[in-house]
């Protein structure tokens, strides 16, 4: 489903994509842990399309195309979401409308009918239960006063109703108690699939307790540097980043 | 160069102001006419017009008046509002269409009729209006205007009846052989505890490079209430100097949306004194100038009396090579204790060559008041625009739906349901893409 091949990134001027591989098929769920800074968010942004990030070497297909070559929107339509670190607020646009206008774009640009906004509506209806999620949130502007909570849930529910194939969950649960990183968790949950393929991008193990990996990476200064099950996640928990350092060579995961 | 060699200046000395047969008139008429022909037309030294050049305008020669005015052809659907019955008044190219009017069945209160005519029955009811002599440098078009206009509106709504239907006032421009110059005087007032909604249109068709002045004096009795829309979709080519002072008695209350979207250069004036306790006004615009456009709207409130209050909302919103001015200018008069002032106007630029130029002033001299005043300029939100991307929403679109979104505060308030989504619509039309 998708391969990164030693993929470099510059932001600014600034290496900080340094060579980084990683493979993940269909179904798979896999986690991208990290310190602060290591490039984790880099690394959605690349994949998602956002302007000012320069990949320099390295390729990405994805689903058999050179995903670095799409427009942000064409990888959306072709199944890839990024759920934000920091989801933006955009006063005046409302939620639902957004959403349908998302969702329909996306269905048009892959060929298929759209929604008029009855049928969007019965559809939202059902991810809401789903997602726990009151449908006051829906009347008002995209996370436009939202608290944070509601922000990374907005972000889980705009998964549920697009439904794509990869979905890049960038620190979903920095911020969230532990109700709603529950809450939260069980949205992603409901949507695995063997069809549907995560990075589930963290700082912390925590949220590895709820969606559970079948793979865990450690991405540090550009690269993954270690490899393996969710065991690793415990690891890393009990014995921090620093203990990475001293704990052998960098690995190149899974070329 | 003396004044009378600026073509602009020559052509319309050229026509010596029409003779009314009305002795003080005829005297404001020459005396209006004349301070235009000393002064000339404004530079940008003159701090009213210090955004907006008139070297072009000033080379231009322009003919007074269309003589085929009463016989041109208009589709009425360009200033069709369907769902909004009510009396109107059209006028083209500056002269009054009765064909294209509709003064059948007028409300109970209400008297409505072009000023030609006012003017023929009983001219002593305008005289305070029409006698003015305007001696401000940056006056020139009120001059040009108050010596040339023969027509306009005359509309007055009488103490305590409440208009129910919307009164449209349609100004249409259409293209004439020659550049035509044409000058429209409104006079308007509601008595006491009167209420009305007036929405005033401007539409063109074809190239009419013509310049149209149009004056407005609207004064609202204690107690009334005004809901006036404003939609300014002229020609591309057109000309458009307008401008709207109001007065407000106490506790009146006027509401106001403006939408300047359309002509070549557009200035508008917008005036409004607070004389009486309690007065209250609201103002929301937005101005969209593309391309080549240049759209000027000079804001000026003045609270003059106790506990009076003025809301303003603006947005700007500039693309290709356009350029917009904004100027908000508060002044909260000695004496006028109490008073609540807020202005915020928001502009955005779509593209590198364009430029909005926001000034907004705040003067006060009483005590306790409330003030808040606020301009910005800014691009779309690139955080924003790829957020949207990331959901599947194309750029273009992306761009619309936030350009739209950002202009959004503006129709809001409006309480007419069926009259805010013909803005809404028209505005989306204008919006750049
Ligand atoms: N838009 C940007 N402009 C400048 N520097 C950036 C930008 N985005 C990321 N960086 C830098 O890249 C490095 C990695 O950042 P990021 O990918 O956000 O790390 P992480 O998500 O792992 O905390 C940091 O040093 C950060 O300062
Ligand atoms: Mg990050």
């Amino acid at each position: 489903m998708l391969k990164i091949e030693n993929l470099h990134a510059r932001v600014e001027g600034k290496e900080i994509l340094k060579g980084l591989s990683l493979t993940v098929n269909p179904g798979e769920v896999h986690a991208i842990m990290g310190p602060n800074g290591a490039g984790k968010s880099t690394l959605g942004n690349v994949l998602s399309g956002r302007d000012g990030y320069e990949v320099t070497a390295g390729s990405v297909t994805y689903n058999g195309v050179d995903l670095l070559a799409l427009e942000p929107e064409a990888r959306a339509a072709a199944g890839v979401f990024l759920a934000f670190q920091y989801p933006v607020e955009i006063p005046g646009v409302n939620n639902t409308y957004f959403l349908r206008t998302a969702f329909n774009a996306q269905r048009k640009a892959r060929g298929e009918t759209e929604l008029d906004s009855m049928q969007f509506l019965k559809l939202v209806r059902e991810k809401l239960k789903v997602m726990q999620i009151s449908d006051e949130l829906m009347h008002r502007a995209v996370n436009e006063g939202f608290s944070g909570g509601e922000k990374k849930r907005n972000e889980i529910f705009q998964m549920a109703v697009l439904e794509p194939k990869l979905a890049i969950l960038d620190e979903t649960d920095s911020g969230l108690d532990i109700d709603a990183l529950k809450q939260v968790s069980e949205g992603v949950n409901a949507l695995r699939s063997p069809e549907r393929s995560f990075l589930v991008v963290t700082h912390y193990q925590r949220l590895l307790d709820y969606i559970v990996p079948d793979f865990v990476h450690v991405l540090a200064d550009g690269r993954i540097v270690e490899s393996g099950d969710k065991t690793l996640a415990h690891k890393l928990e009990e014995h921090g980043y620093a203990w990475l350092a001293q704990h052998g060579e960098p690995a190149g995961a899974q070329a | 160069m003396s004044e009378s060699a600026v073509p602009f200046v020559a052509s319309t000395l050229a026509v010596p102001p029409p003779s009314s047969g009305i002795g003080w008139l005829d005297e404001a008429r020459r005396e209006n006419l004349a301070a235009f022909g000393e002064a000339g037309l404004p530079d940008t030294r003159v701090e009213a017009w210090k955004y907006t050049a008139l070297r072009a305008l000033s080379q231009r020669s322009f003919i007074h008046g269309d003589a085929q005015a009463a016989t041109r052809d208009i589709d009425p659907e360009a200033f069709a509002l369907p769902g909004l019955d009510g009396p109107r008044l059209v006028f083209v190219n500056g002269v009054f269409r009765g064909d294209l009017s509709d003064l059948s069945a007028l409300p109970a209160g209400l008297a409505l009729r072009p000023l030609s005519q006012a003017l023929a029955q009983d001219a002593e009811p305008l005289r305070f209006a029409l006698a003015r002599r305007y001696k401000e440098r940056g006056d020139a078009f009120a001059q040009l205007n108050a010596a040339q206009a023969v027509d306009g509106v005359v509309l007055r709504v009488a103490a305590d009846a409440k208009i129910d239907v919307p009164v449209r006032l349609v100004f249409v421009g259409v293209a004439a052989d020659a550049e035509l110059a044409w000058h429209l005087r409104n006079v308007i007032e509601l008595g006491e505890g009167a209420e009305l909604t007036l929405v005033e249109q401007h539409v063109g068709s074809g190239n009419a490079r013509q310049l149209g002045t149009l004056v407005a004096d609207v004064v609202l009795r204690d107690g009334a209430r005004l809901q006036h829309i404003v939609a300014q979709d002229a020609s591309a080519d057109a000309t458009l100097v307008h401008r709207h002072a109001l007065q407000l008695g106490a506790r009146a209350q006027a509401l106001l949306h403006v939408l300047e979207l359309g002509g070549a250069l557009v200035r508008h004036d917008l005036q409004a004194d607070l004389v009486g306790n309690g007065a209250r006004l609201d103002t929301r615009g937005v101005f969209v100038p593309r391309g080549r456009q240049h759209i000027d709207t000079q804001l000026a409130i003045r609270h003059q009396a106790l506990n009076t209050t003025s809301d303003s909302t603006w947005r700007g919103v500039a693309d290709g090579r356009a350029r917009g001015v904004f100027r908000g200018a508060i002044l909260v008069a000695p004496g006028a204790d109490g008073s609540d002032a807020r202005l915020n106007n928001k502009n955005l630029l779509l593209s590198g060559s364009a430029e909005i130029d926001t000034k907004p002033e705040l003067e006060i001299y009483a005590d306790e008041v409330q003030a808040a005043h606020g301009a910005t300029v800014g691009q779309l939100d690139e955080r924003a625009l790829f957020y949207l991307r990331s959901r599947g929403i194309p750029l273009a679109e992306a761009r619309t739906l936030l350009t739209a979104a950002f202009c959004r505060a503006v129709l809001d308030d409006l309480p007419n349901a069926t009259l805010r989504e013909h803005l809404a619509s028209l505005l989306a039309i204008r919006l750049p893409v």
